[in-house]
Parts: structure tokens; sequence; C-alpha cells
């Protein structure tokens, strides 16, 4: 069994810790995890949802931009966070799994670790009137 | 593979009559490979008494920092092949950011808390960022992996004709994990240690005064068991002993492990040497420690 590398380790144990909704993909944009406040947003337990590719989260949230137009997968934070390597902050909104629309503030990170490796992404979010 | 530990202590140097069976110096551990290559793990201070033991003509040793805390560096002044001509001394230290291995060595190798600079030693020194990824010294292949420690810390896989030593001294895997022993992907040094024939590993607290000292780096006995559980190790040995821990508080920390664990835990001495072998075999044990 492959271990992660100790960054998304850490900051899955974080985040495990934290108030603020946030989630976790690896370098592939593999969905790892998201924490309780993520839950309560996109409207299901992670323990639920479970790990997913990045053509599957990218799309089942059906993000749309203010004016209600679809965003493709590249036009989300995370994904320009991951393809791109650099942080990025835009505020959209998503359908949750339990069908409620929410406008987000979305802020996306590249992992980048020691040694020039390159290991994945984290968003934090939050609820935000329009 | 034949495994020695020079220096088992954690944090401070401890001598003393109380530290006697358990040694006083802190991390260094011999590797000798069966073509004759040398490891050297961490450059506590127990490298003084190994460095005076190498042989004058051995051509090359090659020494493995897990991480830069003084603990593992302190007698990295004090080894004699620094000194003359006829060994290279390879030095491996985690990779940084923002500094290389000399930048950062020299910090401690310099005026005022040494008396030499780390350029002036007359020696023949090579300074290598540690890779993060197999590699080949020697007849070993080596395997590096960051892990839950306090700054860029390495955990190492060794491995010789199919035996595997994994060393992890200071490690905090509890830290990492909610439910721990948790899930083996999700947990610290799982990678290094998963399977592996001899697991040396932090073992620095009673439970109690692990809860005093949550996130400081380092591991609580039952924690070390409940760890080489988990990676499904064959042997475990305890490293990294409190500076506080006099020979018989740790005798008593031994007793209290079950005895129906799944592998055979032995405690960390200075001055025991272990042969590592793969699992295989008549009993499928590798022989017993001896005290060198």
């Amino acid at each position: 069994m492959k271990q992660h590398p100790i960054e998304l380790i850490l900051m899955r144990q974080l985040a495990g810790y934290l108030a603020v909704p946030v989630f976790l993909v690896d370098a592939e944009g593999t969905l790892l995890f998201y924490n309780e406040p993520a839950e309560a947003l996109l409207g299901r337990r992670f323990d639920e949802a479970g790990e997913m590719p990045l053509e599957h989260w990218a799309t089942a949230f059906h993000p749309t931009d203010e004016r209600g137009r679809p965003l493709s997968p590249a036009e989300l934070p995370l994904v320009v966070a991951l393809r791109e390597r650099r942080p990025m902050q835009r505020a959209f909104w998503i359908e949750g799994l339990d069908g409620v629309r929410r406008r987000l503030e979305v802020v996306a990170l590249p992992l980048l670790g020691q040694g020039d490796r390159f290991l994945g992404g984290v968003a934090a979010f939050w609820e935000s009137a329009p | 593979m034949r495994v020695t530990l020079w220096g088992t202590r954690g944090s401070l140097p401890s001598a003393g009559p109380e530290t006697v069976r358990y040694g006083g110096n802190t991390a260094c551990v011999e590797v000798r490979g069966c073509a004759g290559t040398v490891l050297i793990l961490d450059a506590g201070t127990g490298l003084r008494r190994l460095g005076a033991a190498l042989p004058g003509d051995l051509p090359r040793v090659d020494i493995l920092l897990t991480h830069l805390h003084l603990d593992h560096l302190q007698g990295l002044g004090f080894f004699p092949p620094l000194f003359r001509e006829g060994t290279a001394v390879h030095i491996w230290g985690p990779p940084s950011t923002t500094q290389d291995l000399r930048t950062r060595l020299a910090r401690y190798l310099s005026p005022p808390l040494f008396p030499m600079p780390l350029r002036d030693v007359p020696g023949q020194l090579v300074l290598h960022d540690l890779p993060l990824a197999p590699f080949a010294l020697g007849e070993f292949e080596v395997d590096a992996d960051l892990v839950c420690h306090p700054g860029p810390t390495a955990g190492l896989r060794i491995a010789e004709d199919g035996a595997v030593l994994a060393y992890l001294p200071d490690h905090e895997p509890a830290l990492c994990s909610r439910h721990f022993p948790d899930l083996p992907e999700w947990t610290s040094g799982y990678g290094v240690a998963a399977g592996a024939d001899l697991l040396i590993h932090d073992a620095q607290y009673t439970a109690e005064e692990y809860a005093q000292h949550v996130g400081w780096g380092h591991s609580a006995f039952p924690h070390a068991l409940a760890f080489a559980r988990l990676a499904g190790v064959r042997r475990l040995m305890t490293f990294h002993h409190d500076p506080a821990h006099a020979d018989d508080l740790l005798d008593a920390l031994m007793a209290t492990a079950p005895r129906d664990l799944p592998f055979e835990l032995l405690p960390g001495r200075e001055g025991t040497t272990v042969e590592v072998g793969p699992r295989v075999g008549a009993d499928g044990q590798g022989e017993a420690p001896r005290q060198a």
C-alpha cells in the first residue's frame, strides 16, 4: 500500500482540526479529503462521497459564474492552481450534492514540497453573499 | 547488513552511571554492507567513537543525516576522517528550498559555536542533498522520505539483497493521525517502514510524558509498538531515549510491552550489533543481537 507524502498527511490532519472548509487533492487532481465544515457546504459526508478523480469533482457540483454560466474545470481555482502551479481566488456558485445552490469564495494553492516535488493542491472556501 | 548502535540517546548526551547500559551518546548508527560499504546514519555524539574505530585506509564513508537538529550533528566536529587524508566523507542531508547543506551545517560548524569553520576541515568532504527518491550507495539501495518531525526530516529505508532496515529516529506519527494507528496510507513513515526486517524507531516518551509533549516530534513507547505493528515489521528496536530516562526506567518501559507482539522487540542499547537478513531461513528470524 502506497503512503501519501507527509505534506498531504499533515494538510489532511490540519484540515481535520480547522473550522474553515478545506478540500485536498493530490498531484493528479484526485480528491483525497474534505473536512467536516466542507461537508456542510458540499452537501455530503466525505466518507460517503469518497475519493474521486478531477473530472468527476470538477463537474459534480455544477459550478456556474455569477450570471449562471457553467464553468469548465479549467476555470475552477483549484484546477488552475494544479495546472499552472499558482494560487488563485474566485467566487462562484455550486450545487451541493444535497441539491442546494450556494455561492462560495474559494482560495486555492498548489502544494510544492521540498526537493521540487509537486504534491497536489488545497482549496479553502467560505459561503458568501453575492 | 550489519547494524551497530553507537549512539541511542535523544536530544542531549546523557553520560552517567544511570545510563551505562542504554548509553548516553546521541543518535549514530553504523551500517556495513556485505561488500564493505559503510553508511553512518546521523552524526550525534556517538560518531566520535565510531570514527575512531574506522580503519585509516577506508576509502569512503557516507553519513546520512535524517535532519539537522543538534543531537544529530554534534559528533561531526569530532569525526577523525574529517581531519585526515585518505577517507572521502560524503554527507547527505534533507534538501532545503532556501539554503544549501553546507550553509546550514556551517551554522553550527563555525565560530562562535565551533572553533573551526567548516571550510577549513582538512579532509575530503563532499556534501549532497539527500534525494527523495531511491538511489544506490555501494551495495545498498537507499530510499528517503520526509516524515512527521519539526523541520524537514527524513526517514531512511536501506535495502541490501532483500534485507530492509528502516530508520526513523525522530518521528511522531501519532500527531498526523486522528485515530492512530490509522490507515497505512495516511500514516507518516509507513512507506519507509513497511515490512522492514529491522525498524529502529523513536520511543522517547512514556505515554504520560507524551501527553505533555504533543507536537515536539517524538513518540511514546506505545506509539512505537503500534507503528511497528501497523507497518508489519519483523523486529523493532527502541531508540532516541529521553535524556532523563535512566536504565532502570527503560527496562521497566520495555517490560510493559504486551507479550503477544507480532514482532521481536529489542532494546536500543549503545554497542548493540544486529545482523539484518531477509525474511527467509529455517526459523524465519535473523541473528540475535549481541553486544559489540
